[in-house]
């Protein structure tokens, strides 16, 4: 595949999910979660994945569909209030779910993405969300150390991409995209439109193409929004 | 007398005013903006990437344009859009003027809890950590006591704690406090509750605020 030219399809994408991985994904409440690659996810069978992203979608929504699965063994999100059945399956212990600040979450897969090496911060010292991330000392203040968050695979949602992988997101449908995008060993592209080099405006790129692996089209969502459903 | 969800909207809207920055959590936050006074011309941000978010869409709702609750919104003129690490970075540096958010129960020195009820409600904390922290002005807003009658402003916390001294004013639909220093003041009453209830049903230790205003 060459540089300039990244543009596969969904069976090409399929070997490079695998059991056991630690799988980032873009998309808040599902907003920018790219429908076509859970879907190929979903078809692939993979198993005891290790979800890192905002949240746990919804039941019918985004990586809500793959969690309802119990094909994954971790979760670190900021909150599943949005799918009662990670919920469920937490309390069954069938999903391991560790809970972070919504920004600090995304800082962590940035900083993994910009290969720094974490940063400390006071946000959620003295509370369960501490877990045993290590106390740092400096003068008589104590900060909690977060680590750098890398995955084997992340999965991004972009409006416009160049086959290079310049990409642009759309409206709310960016939030954690460009840096689940830079933290992928590879980093794999669903895109609404797919356009030759230079059709982009360099000064409105988001993410450089750098950090893009594989690119393949959108068909656009295939779930309704709550908002969507009749009201019961 | 209207539900006690919207009394407590229209007496937070009371906080927000003209020329802030505004982000309202989920539940009774989000019925501010109907109640602001005239004229207000404020932005809000919403965490998952606007500033300058206006009213729900009449007609083409865009499942890309929503707020952090997933439901559809429009932009003002002005507005901008970005990422979540912007979006945390502008609330934990304190670009945040007014941040109202749901409790389940504060403490008299402003100790917020509103993220989990271990083995009943597991929501996560989303983004209320950030807001709690960064935030120059946290308003709690809540019912005054549990469905069952137990009081939701208490001595300690017994549910896990999302930060710790952040609360400036609690709003419920019984009453009105400040939190300033360790000690819990009573600024208002709300139209119908009287001293002795707000006393009964409050198990925090509060004094009377100088400024003490029975009924607006």
């Amino acid at each position: 595949m060459h540089l300039f030219d990244k543009v596969t399809d969904y069976n090409e994408i399929r070997s490079q999910f695998f059991d056991g991985m630690t799988l980032l994904f873009g998309g808040f409440g599902g907003v920018g979660t790219p429908p076509g690659l859970i879907d190929c996810l979903i078809d692939t069978g993979v198993k005891d994945v290790n979800l890192i992203g905002n949240d746990a979608g919804f039941p019918w929504i985004g990586i809500g569909k793959f969690i309802c699965l119990e094909r994954a063994s971790t979760l670190v999100a900021s909150h599943i209030g949005s799918n009662p059945v990670a919920g469920e399956l937490m309390n069954q212990g069938k999903l391991n779910v560790e809970f972070s600040p919504q920004g600090i979450l995304v800082e962590r897969i940035r900083s993994g993405g910009v290969g720094l090496n974490g940063f400390l911060t006071e946000l959620s010292k003295g509370t369960q969300l501490e877990y045993n991330k290590p106390l740092i000392k400096i003068g008589d203040k104590e900060y909690l150390y977060e680590a750098p968050i890398t995955g084997d695979v992340a999965i991004v949602y972009a409006k416009k991409a160049d086959t290079f992988g310049n990409l642009i997101f759309d409206k709310t449908a960016r939030n954690t995209n460009p840096y689940v995008a830079m933290a992928g060993k590879v980093t794999i592209v669903e895109a609404d439109e797919i356009v030759p080099m230079g059709e982009l405006n360099p000064e409105e790129i988001i993410v450089p193409g750098v950090y893009v692996k594989y690119i393949v089209p959108s068909k656009g969502y295939n779930w309704k929004w709550k908002w969507e459903m009749p009201v019961k | 007398m209207g539900d006690a969800r919207e009394i407590i909207a229209q007496r937070a809207a009371r906080e927000v005013k003209d020329g802030m920055i505004v982000n309202l959590g989920i539940g009774i936050p989000s019925l501010v903006p109907d109640y602001l006074a005239e004229g207000t011309r404020v932005f809000f941000q919403a965490e998952n990437g606007i500033l300058g978010m206006g009213p729900t869409p009449v007609t083409n709702a865009d499942g890309n344009l929503s707020n952090a609750a997933g439901l559809p919104v429009t932009i003002l003129p002005g507005a901008s859009y970005f990422d979540s690490a912007l979006a945390f970075g502008m609330i934990r540096k304190g670009c945040i003027d007014v941040s109202i958010l749901g409790a389940l129960q504060v403490n008299s020195e402003g100790d917020l809890a509103n993220w989990i009820v271990p083995g009943k409600r597991v929501p996560g904390v989303g983004g209320a950590m950030e807001l709690a922290y960064g935030a120059r002005n946290l308003i709690a807003v809540m019912t005054h006591c549990e469905k069952d009658g137990r009081p939701k402003i208490v001595k300690q916390c017994t549910l896990p704690i999302t930060t710790y001294r952040c609360v400036k004013k609690i709003i419920t639909d019984k009453a009105v406090f400040s939190i300033i220093g360790h000690s819990l003041y009573l600024d208002e009453l709300m139209p119908g509750s009287t001293l002795i209830d707000v006393r009964n049903t409050t198990e925090a230790e509060f004094s009377i605020a100088l400024t003490f205003k029975e009924h607006e």
